[in-house]
């Protein structure tokens, strides 16, 4: 780990201010996943600003019947939360499926956007990869790829999104809220937040240096039944292979609402409005969730390892719109 | 969730003598591990991991990893389970931290330590600190009505605790040996013992 | 006594975090702390050098490369290899990726750590050959196989001639993939020097190999070094032999006269331990339509290390296994640059029964027979090719006691024909095999002036329960409570054992603390009626007996801590040993295995193709058991091994690097508790007294052996995709799924 300095930030606008004041300064909350880089020296901040304690922790109830949740509340705490497991089960169900208790019990929400990917190229320092080092290759292009993207990848990157939860806020719609250096706060919609690749895959959100995520703000949930259902090797302990996040709204036979949302398969959380687009308004069928899923992965690419993941997305994704639509 | 810190009352220990860093930016600091407290003065890239194991001497956290990828480290922060190997030392002044060594001794072992000796749920034993710390953060978050990935429905609560239960909210410690049935044998006498197995 | 389940004596010191492994010694004083820089390339020399910015960097105490790094001693091929020199950061050649290229020693962990990635290495890369597959054409058969343990091949009858007679016949590839052992406490080591003799604290399973090493690598007297492991974090073979953190901390101690603390990363265990060899093996299997095997042909293809000889016994678990008379079986292995392959939990079994009781079930399967009746019908009268008789065999008993308590009638012949509402049902199950080894091993029993008794060995405790057994073994010897005999293991002063290994620890170590009770009982005895002052004064020592603290002849007796405080006033003492194996004519005259039977059942999901393992039940027959309750949990967590190989464990090679391109936790899978269902291991009561003293033999691998090959079954049985690359995941099975 290269050496950097540290500081504790009193609250977000001085957190900010002091990100301004310092080159190559981070921000760290949970540290769950800076850590591990900066261990590997894959990140390396010559500044820490410590926003653990910033009082960015609560979950708050938003006129309309939003939520929103503080950028520092834990994975754990939001996952628990009575309100979020009742209105917005499908993101407590998929923090729960991410990780390990510890890690959620440490991780935050704003922490949690930011994660970066688990490309085992982007770990391996001897090998090339653009996100690391812009320009140097892509090692998983040709190499041991069974992880990678099949949707939204570019030549110079086929990582992936390692998030459960961002799959989730993206299907609920979410918004990021920031706070900049001058001390303007914006939203983004989680939509806008992440970026596909390209030829800049060390670029992945909107987020300008030094500005800090303060809150993540759910809009109402529409009815309809949510799911998440992730598929991995391992049973627990282990990123997607795959994974789906729905909400299915079914009025007299109809499909009133619906979100799709996909993980580990692009390298941003991967809303699926084509999917969506064709069930809207449909008779709830097997046949429509596989018109579906066939709309969702039609550009999907794979890249030898990874061919698998297309009907496997395709597959997942019609299983949790059948049992999402069941009466 | 409840703030509850397990353990019982030790004699306060005066505070180890940390190496001496060199160069690299340092901080004192004060760590109040199993209500003690002790000073340091740490590289400021010292992981809590690494300040309890190398500068505390209190080796009973294990590192397995060092990156949040086996859970050898879970020690419980105002009663909570995290891996120490993926926090720094600088971020925790002022947190209750609790240790294997905290919770219980040889003559006079915490319940969870008595039933995994008594289960026979560990072997090589290097896992075995962080599975303990860890069932006694699972029962307070169980207690506390967190549902898990195997909760069948995460809106009711509370969470009864099946054995897949168990099985899931324990998947974050690793042990090679695979002692995990003896495991879940141990938890379960636990928490099927007095208030739900957790601590006073 | 010995046999009952009583809990580990090590354990209140384990679950209360006060038992040390290497890297918590502190007793010597503040150590400095070493990394290890690792090749960054796969194969080729390194081109330029340069540490002057690591060098300069805070804290740093020394940088050395293979410029500067002390002059060591070449191995001497004659060793056992775990004990043979093992040269550290000698040349510029670089033979695989991750091989030490340096080392830097600084004043703290975070200093030594950023200081090597200040180390600034250019290489010049070469073609390395990485790929088993390409180069299985130039596969040769080694002239050993696991260092001369079993024979490379074996030839009876024409395999080929029973083929082409046979009205079934099987004929089938399978592959199993590098693994790795990964035990939780990785490799470290504490190095003390103390004018010129040093102590070493390592994590190893064989201390006297690994003080063999050290000696011989500096070139030193074997007495200046003296090797401490009291509590191992687990090993499953990767500890049999130190490596290069135990070298250059004990290198780098020296030369800097003060404490050196070593610990390999996770990372770096992927690349500086040694791996399970991948494998690519034919079995051939002729039957009958009754079943009968009238062929057995087992090949197997692994890779091996330019440089090294370790081979694994692949192609030898099936030569006691079946009865059939034309056999063949061979080893051949293809040498590439990648790491050394080493001895990891049940090598050769584990990957060879995979394949051979796949291929059985395959052979089930297309006669329409049940697989356990396939298995007993072809259970052999005596070991099928060196035809001398079994010491002791229950494999049958083990098929039929584990079917009936699994509920195996209610397995489906058919497959893909049972399921729930979450996926396809399969039950699958195999037979279990391990050869029985016993190697040279001394232990000391002392009882001290007051009559206390303390057992010591070089022997270690790798999370196997050999403190207990042997507490319980010596116990019951000496006639008194295992609560009062004190263990000391680990420790380069006490007598030499063969280590933790190869499923002998065990019985080693018991079967000479047993003896050693012995002699000193008769010393006692001796003494005894030697003794005008003792009751049992001029009568015959050799009937004299221990029990409940008394030494007794006849109806006279006298407690025993009287006896030594008045007789042995600084205690006394005695060796008990055991031969190796190969000087034992009962090895010779008997073939020595342990066997088992294993059964699983899998649901398999109808959408994803996910295995999760449901169920699982092993019998076994291993000997004695020396603690039935460590037993079991050595077998449970060997089966789970087993479930590991089949459905997880796996690190591919990126074969235009020559890496293993995932190197931790979170990318090498290893089971988790949720991996891990309902599951019991059966211990079937007996005594091989063919084996030795207390006719025990061991269990630390037993468990795996046929483990995956039950999974494997299962899955077979529950969606009819036979699977034969290792391990079985979802997208060898995506395309076969029922509708």
């Amino acid at each position: 780990m290269k050496a950097f300095t540290y500081e504790r930030a009193a609250d977000a606008r001085a957190a900010v201010a002091a990100a301004a004041a310092r080159a190559n300064a981070k921000f760290i909350a949970g540290g769950t996943n800076l850590l591990d880089l900066m261990r590997l020296e894959i990140e390396q901040p010559a500044h820490l600003i410590d926003i653990s304690r910033l009082p960015l922790q609560a979950i708050d109830d938003e006129p309309g019947g939003g939520l929103r949740l503080g950028a520092q509340a834990r994975n754990s705490d939001t996952a628990a939360d009575p309100r979020v497991r009742t209105r917005y089960p499908l993101l407590s169900q998929a923090l729960l499926a991410g990780a390990s208790a510890q890690l959620r019990n440490k991780a935050s929400i704003g922490g949690n956007l930011l994660q970066r990917t688990r490309c085992a190229y982007f770990y391996d320092t001897t090998a090339p990869c653009n996100k690391r080092t812009p320009g140097g290759g892509c090692a998983a292009i040709g190499g041991l790829n069974r992880n990678h993207a099949i949707l939204g990848a570019s030549d110079a990157c086929i990582a992936t999104n390692p998030s459960d939860m961002a799959v989730a806020l993206m299907a609920l719609d979410a918004e990021v809220e920031l706070l900049g250096a001058t001390g303007a706060s914006r939203r983004v919609a989680l939509r806008d937040f992440y970026l596909l690749p390209e030829t800049t895959p060390h670029i992945e959100t909107v987020v300008h240096p030094g500005e800090l995520i303060t809150a993540v703000v759910l809009p109402r949930a529409p009815a309809g039944r949510q799911l998440y259902r992730k598929v991995r090797d391992r049973a627990s302990y282990e990123f997607a292979l795959v994974s789906v996040g729905v909400l299915l709204a079914v009025e007299k036979g109809t499909v009133e609402e619906v979100r799709v949302a996909l993980g580990g398969v692009a390298h941003k959380p991967w809303r699926a409005l084509e999917a969506e687009a064709v069930l809207r308004g449909r008779a709830p069928s097997v046949a429509a969730y596989q018109a579906a899923a066939d709309a969702a992965l039609a550009r999907a690419v794979g890249r030898g390892h990874n061919d698998f993941k297309i009907e496997l997305a395709k597959r997942t994704l019609v299983d949790a719109l059948t049992k999402a639509g069941r009466p | 969730m409840p703030k509850s810190t397990p353990g019982v009352e030790r004699a306060a220990r005066p505070a180890a003598k940390p190496a001496a860093p060199t160069g690299a930016p340092t901080q004192k600091l004060e760590l109040e591990v199993n209500r003690t407290s002790y000073a340091l003065d740490v590289d400021v890239r010292t992981s809590l991991l690494d300040a309890l194991r190398e500068h505390l001497h209190l080796t009973g956290t294990k590192k397995g990893c060092d990156h949040g990828q086996c859970g050898a480290c879970t020690v419980l922060i105002e009663g909570r389970r995290i891996n120490a190997c993926l926090t720094l030392a600088v971020m925790h002044e002022g947190d209750q931290i609790t240790t294997i060594e905290g919770l219980g001794a040889p003559e006079a072992l915490h319940p969870m330590q008595a039933a995994f000796l008594a289960r026979d749920a560990l072997q090589c034993g290097y896992c075995t600190p962080g599975q303990i710390c860890s069932a006694v953060g699972m029962l307070v978050e169980v207690a506390a009505g967190w549902p898990s990935h195997a909760t069948p429905d995460v809106g009711t609560r509370p969470v009864e605790l099946t054995d897949g239960e168990i099985r899931e909210r324990m998947s974050g410690n690793l042990c090679r040996c695979c002692a995990y049935p003896n495991i879940l044998a141990a938890i379960r006498d636990v928490a099927s013992g007095p208030n739900g197995g957790r601590s006073p | 006594m010995i046999g009952d389940p009583v809990p580990r004596i090590d354990a209140p010191k384990k679950v209360t975090g006060t038992a040390t492994y290497t890297a918590e010694v502190w007793d010597a004083g503040q150590p400095l702390y070493g990394w290890i820089v690792g090749a960054a390339i796969g194969h080729g020399r390194i081109a330029r050098l340069d540490t002057a910015r690591a060098e300069a960097a805070p804290g740093v105490q020394l940088v050395w490369t293979h410029r500067n790094a002390p002059k060591q001693h070449e191995p001497d091929a004659g060793q056992i290899s775990y004990a043979r020199a093992r040269p550290v950061l000698t040349s510029a050649e670089i033979r695989h990726h991750g091989e030490a290229v340096a080392l830097v020693v600084a004043t703290t962990l975070e200093e030594a750590r950023a200081a090597a990635a200040l180390v600034d290495v250019a290489y010049e890369a070469a073609d390395g050959h990485f790929d088993l597959a390409a180069r299985e054409a130039h596969a040769v058969e080694p002239p050993m196989v696991q260092s001369g343990l079993f024979a490379t091949r074996s030839k009876l009858g024409d395999v080929d001639a029973a083929m082409a007679a046979a009205p079934v016949t099987i004929d089938r590839r399978y592959t199993t993939p590098y693994e790795l052992a990964q035990p939780m406490e990785p490799p470290a080591c504490f190095a003390a020097w103390k004018g010129d003799q040093v102590t070493v604290h390592t994590s190893t399973q064989i201390i006297a190999a690994a003080r063999a090493r050290i000696a011989q690598t500096l070139g030193i007297p074997m007495e200046k070094v003296k090797v401490v492991a009291r509590y191992v974090g687990g090993g499953f073979g990767s500890k049999l032999g130190v490596q290069a953190e135990t070298i250059l901390a004990v290198l780098a101690a020296r030369a800097l006269a003060k404490p050196v603390k070593i610990a390999l990363s996770r990372q770096q265990m992927f690349q500086l331990v040694s791996q399970r060899p991948a494998s690519r093996q034919r079995v051939r299997l002729a039957a009958g339509r009754d079943g009968l095997l009238t062929a057995f042909a087992h090949e197997a293809t692994i890779q091996q290390a330019y440089g090294s000889d370790f081979v694994e016994q692949t192609a030898a678990c099936g030569r006691p296994l079946y009865a059939a008379a034309n056999r063949f079986t061979t080893h051949r292995v293809v040498s590439l640059h990648l790491p050394p392959g080493g001895d990891v939990r049940a090598p050769g079994e584990a990957t060879g029964l995979l394949a051979i009781e796949s291929a059985m079930d395959e052979l089930a399967h297309a006669l329409g027979l049940d697989p356990v009746e396939l298995r007993v019908r072809n259970e052999p009268p005596r070991d099928p090719e060196s035809n001398v008789p079994f010491s002791q065999r229950r494999l049958v008993e083990c098929l039929q006691e584990g079917a009936r308590r699994f509920g195996w009638q209610r397995r489906r012949a058919t497959p893909a024909t049972l399921r729930d509402a979450h996926g396809w049902i399969g039950y699958g199950m195999a037979s279990a095999i391990r050869t029985h080894f016993q190697l040279a091993t001394s232990v000391r029993v002392r009882l001290g002036p007051s009559g206390a008794a303390v057992v010591q060995s070089d022997m270690t405790d790798i999370g196997t329960g050999t403190y207990t057994i042997l507490a319980q073994t010596v116990g019951e010897a000496l006639g008194i409570s295992h609560h009062d005999v004190r263990v000391e293991l680990g420790d380069s002063d006490f007598p030499t054992s063969a280590g933790s290994g190869g499923s002998f620890g065990a019985a080693n170590s018991c079967n000479a603390a047993f003896r050693a009770c012995r002699a000193l009982r008769a010393r006692l005895a001796a003494a005894a009626v030697a003794d005008p002052l003792s009751p049992m004064h001029g009568l015959d020592p050799a009937g004299a007996t221990l029990a409940d603290g008394r030494l007794a002849i006849g109806h006279a007796s006298e407690p025993v801590a009287d006896l030594v405080t008045r007789l042995f006033p600084s205690g006394v003492d005695a060796i008990g040993d055991v031969a190796d194996g190969t000087a034992e004519p009962s090895y010779k005259a008997y073939a020595l295995n342990t066997y088992g039977a294993h059964f699983a059942e899998v649901r398999v999901d109808a959408v994803t193709g996910e295995v999760r393992l449901q169920r699982m039940l092993g019998v076994f027959d291993g000997g004695r058991m020396l603690n039935r309750a460590t037993a079991r949990s050595q077998l449970l967590g060997g089966m789970l091994w087993g479930a590991g190989g089949a459905l997880l464990e796996d690190a591919p090679v990126d074969p235009r690097y020559g890496s293993f391109a995932a190197r931790d936790l979170a990318q090498y899978l290893v089971p988790a508790h949720a991996d891990v269902p309902e599951i019991d291991a059966i211990i079937l009561e007996g005594v091989d007294d063919k084996a030795n003293d207390l006719g025990a033999k061991g269990v630390g691998e037993l468990g795996i052996c046929g483990a995956g090959a039950a999974i494997a079954n299962a899955v077979f049985n529950a969606v009819g995709v036979r699977v034969r690359d290792f391990p079985i995941t979802i997208e060898k099975l995506l395309p076969g799924l029922p509708r």
